[in-house]
């Protein structure tokens, strides 16, 4: 702990002795967090550490049952959001809340409506403090246009100029760079020193080690609702970092060994695919995944790649080109047909394709087999054998939960995406397809993820990665595609693929010599 | 195998918090309900010209009701059980309707078209009643039986199927399918189906292929209840125990997540919709071969529009739904006496069930009030939509 009576500044934020205990759960056991005038304070947790929770307190949504919040080292009680922004406590969510079809002077004066008179909107002057607001801190933007010709970087920017125009003096982001490429983490980054140059204390809230380091002045690591560590990061590292985290040794970045690839076993071509409301979104894919090696698809959301898998699982019914699968045809299959050839899918939205919350844990685990034996005797389910199964997976894929009648909703994250990967993964497969396998999930569970997804490869599985995350697709992909604009605009070498080039190549799509050139430059 | 023991245990003790969650939020409505019943009579009291004003009216009220519902120790002592009897033949064609509704919920649709369905079963059942009536009797009531099961089968078929392949909201056409199934019925009962020369628009009887009395539910308890028991049990076993439960249950929780695991949710909406009518259906068929045995163009009690309140209360679910029902029937058989007894109108159980149900249909919010609900406080990933509420 650093020594209280030294510090040149008093803290602008104070939270002390912070517990909140919900039925059965104690979610924050006595934090303490303290954040200075001009600091960027991190918050490392994984999911469910009690990270949520706590923000949610300072922000007036739950009411702690012991412990104190000092703002400027008064004791205030926080009685809601808006409170919490009177007082200059501003959120932004990692899922952005703004309106789309309003432009970001609308967006920004929302629930702030500046009145002229009692009537009318002063929207001269929302301009006038929107364009001084982005100059003072390096991000000008134009108050007329619509959010939604925004990319993803600048909407975040509007959510930061929300928090700004009122007057923000503490700035919580939660994991504000999940959706960014890392150019425009950089750049996001470069906006919050900024803010913190000009005073602003900022929490950032995060479970990516290495970005917590890179833009942190201290770090506050949180386990099980308990701080278990405070450090600086000149003094500490990434494998210490996750050593707390976690409350064990942590591998990080997998061993993926070396691939054999061996005949190909997924073949697309020429696929084009429209999404639902008829707007062409993959425009000719050629794609070949080998047994026994793993394909990851890099690209900023939105650029295809949702309707490129969807066309190849059979959720959705591609306007040309053909999908082979070890040599047959499959375009067009029902995914049952699919599950019966071989085809396994994690789905990128859990809660909505890969789970039915409601549904009891034995349940989702036979959600694609529940009609044949030894589940189904004819008509007939056979509960015993259902049971039976679901309690040696449960224990195979270490899910924690006290019984397999309990219903998914009860779950951790990372639990939850294990019944998944249980189901998707225990047979004989030939191709496995994953839509953002990890998203949202803690340290421990991506670990575990990605070592079953090795172990597939190496017994001789195809594999199609797409995730957002290019830390994910670079960490485990032989290689890499990156689409862009509904095209793959180059395929690079996995274990040699720089970052930079990768993050730059989403951004753009580059053009198809700059793709060659990177391509030949790392191979 | 190696499964930890104590699971079974864990489960009892979860299972009795669920069951006080299930129950809590009807008992507080039904009560509720019953004391806004007795606002109403205290306050309609005084606009009755030439009466008394009395306090207790209501408790006279309610006395009356419930002696109607259940008779009292001295009819028993007599072996005398006609106000029980009364309150299951009341009870029987709302368990049909109740797993009608109840059953749609659980795929997600709200078929809000039992009414219609009840009407045309019941039709069904006199049109071939009345053919079979000197048919032996087991024929005749089989016969009778399956063609009223098929007529509501049809006619949760055509919604289903508009809403399958046509995108048309459930609730829109089955509607639509109410008022065509009124209208037809009087078409029918005063023209083709009129016994000749009657001045009254009323059919032939259905003779054998009434449904017989069962010997211990003297004077008038019939088949019918029975054969709404053997439902219940029967759709439960259906929900839960068999493929295509499983697959109209997803369906009903995710329709995505269903897709995505091959099932075909418009033939399972199309399935459902045909199987809701058919138990619609037989509301009808258990009202016509067990009580009227004829149809005049007056026939049909709102008992379609009373099973939605009945599958609500019931939460949809198949066993729960025959105490519902029992509640319900037990107003309808003692509205008679309390009318008599306390001259209050048996229209006052309308108004009771109206404000079951309208408390029902909020009954998220009142969730809320009761605090009855801890799940999901402390993560949001939970949050759950009221037709998810309805459908579990």
């Amino acid at each position: 702990m650093t020594g209280q009576s030294g510090t040149i500044q008093a803290p602008a934020l104070e939270m002390r002795g912070i517990t909140k205990r919900y039925p059965g759960v104690v979610a924050n056991d006595g934090i303490s967090l303290e954040v200075r005038p001009g600091e960027i304070h991190a918050l490392l947790g994984e999911n469910g550490a009690g990270k949520t929770t706590l923000m949610n307190v300072l922000y007036g949504l739950a009411t702690p049952d012991e412990g104190q919040i000092l703002l400027d080292g008064e004791p205030i009680r926080i009685a809601g959001p808006a409170d919490a922004i009177a007082r200059g406590i501003n959120m932004v969510h990692q899922h952005f809340m703004l309106v789309p079809v309003l432009s970001v002077a609308d967006n920004v004066l929302l629930g702030e409506e500046t009145m002229a008179n009692r009537v009318f909107l002063d929207r001269k002057e929302a301009h006038r403090r929107i364009l001084e607001l982005g100059r003072k801190f390096g991000f000008e933007i134009d108050p007329e246009v619509k959010v939604s010709a925004l990319s993803v970087g600048w909407q975040q920017r509007v959510e930061i100029l929300k928090a700004l125009y009122r007057n923000a003096r503490i700035l919580v982001l939660d994991e504000p760079t999940a959706v960014l490429t890392p150019q425009e983490t950089e750049e996001i980054f470069a906006v919050l020193r900024r803010l913190a140059d000009q005073g602003h204390s900022i929490v950032f809230i995060s479970h990516k080690l290495y970005e917590v380091l890179a833009i942190a002045d201290r770090i506050t690591v949180i386990r099980r609702g308990r701080v278990v560590g405070e450090r600086r990061p000149a003094e500490t590292s990434e494998d210490e970092l996750a050593e707390l985290m976690v409350g064990r040794e942590v591998q990080l970045t997998v061993d993926r060994g070396t691939s054999h690839p061996g005949r190909p076993m997924l073949r697309v071509s020429g696929l084009e695919a429209s999404d639902d409301r008829g707007h062409p979104m993959v425009r000719g894919v050629d794609l070949e995944v080998r047994a026994g090696e793993i394909l990851g698809i890099a690209g900023v959301a939105g650029n295809g790649q949702d309707e490129l898998v969807e066309s190849i699982v059979g959720l959705r019914r591609p306007t040309a080109g053909a999908v082979t699968l070890d040599g047959a045809n499959i375009t067009g299959h029902s995914p049952r047909a699919l599950n019966e050839a071989g085809v396994a899918y994690v789905p990128a939205d859990r809660h909505r394709f890969g789970l039915i919350l409601p549904f009891s844990i034995a349940d989702n685990l036979v959600l694609t087999s529940y009609y044949r034996p030894p589940y189904a005797r004819g008509v007939v389910r056979d509960g015993e054998s259902i049971e039976r199964d679901a309690r040696s997976s449960v224990e195979r894929f270490d899910v924690r939960t006290p019984s397999v009648t309990a219903s998914a909703a009860t779950l951790s994250g990372g639990n939850q995406q294990k019944i998944v990967v249980a189901r998707e993964f225990d047979r004989e497969l030939k191709l496995l397809v994953l839509d953002q396998p990890t998203r949202g999930l803690d340290v421990g569970s991506i670990e575990f993820i990605h070592k079953q997804v090795i172990a597939k490869r190496d017994a001789g599985t195809a594999v199609l990665l797409v995730s957002a995350e290019l830390d994910e697709v670079l960490e485990i992909s032989d290689r890499i595609a990156v689409m862009y604009g509904g095209r793959i605009v180059a395929v690079l070498d996995g274990p040699t693929a720089d970052k930079n080039d990768v993050g730059l190549l989403m951004a753009t799509g580059g053009t198809a010599r700059d793709g060659a050139q990177i391509a030949k430059a790392s191979a | 195998m190696s499964a930890p023991a104590p699971a079974p245990r864990a489960r009892g003790g979860v299972s009795r918090a669920r069951v006080w969650s299930l129950v809590a939020v009807p008992l507080a409505v039904i009560v509720g309900s019953a004391v806004l019943g007795a606002a109403v009579i205290l306050l309609s009291e005084p606009l009755i010209p030439g009466r008394q004003f009395d306090p207790l009216l209501w408790l006279t009220a309610y006395e009356a009701m419930i002696q109607g519902a259940i008779g009292d120790p001295q009819e028993w002592a007599a072996l005398d059980f006609h106000s029980l009897v009364s309150t299951l033949v009341n009870t029987a064609p709302l368990v049909f309707g109740g797993l009608a509704v109840g059953f749609g919920f659980k795929a997600g649709l709200f078929n809000i078209g039992a009414q219609g369905q009840f009407l045309v079963g019941a039709l069904g059942a006199v049109i071939v009643g009345v053919w079979l009536h000197d048919a032996p009797a087991p024929l005749a009531i089989a016969g009778a039986t399956i063609a009223g099961m098929a007529f509501g089968a049809a006619w949760g078929f055509v919604p289903g199927f508009l809403k399958a392949f046509a995108g048309a909201h459930e609730v829109v056409s089955t509607i639509m399918m109410n008022y065509v199934a009124i209208q037809l019925l009087a078409a029918l009962v005063s023209g083709p189906l009129k016994v000749p020369r009657s001045p009254q628009a009323i059919t032939f009887d259905v003779g054998n292929a009434a449904f017989p009395v069962i010997p211990f539910l003297q004077p008038n308890g019939h088949l019918g209840i029975l054969l709404a028991l053997i439902a219940a049990v029967g759709v439960w076993w259906v929900l839960y125990r068999t493929t295509w439960g499983f697959e109209v249950r997803a369906t009903g929780a995710s329709p995505d997540a269903s897709r995505y695991a091959g099932m075909r949710p418009r033939l399972i909406t199309v399935a459902t919709m045909t199987f809701s009518g058919m138990l619609a259906g037989l509301a009808g068929v258990c009202v016509l071969l067990g009580v009227t045995k004829s149809m005049t163009s007056s026939f049909g009690t709102t008992v379609g529009f009373d099973s939605i309140a009945v599958a609500l209360l019931a939460r949809s679910n198949p066993l729960a739904i025959v105490p519902a029902a029992l509640l319900f029937g037990g107003m309808r058989a003692g509205a008679g006496l309390m009318q008599i007894q306390a001259e209050i109108p048996a229209e006052l159980v309308d108004v009771i069930q109206a404000v079951i149900l309208l408390a029902l249909v909020t009954s998220p919010v009142i969730r809320r009030l009761l605090h009855a609900d801890t799940r999901g406080s402390h993560g949001t990933e939970t949050a759950a939509s009221p037709a998810a509420e309805a459908a579990r």
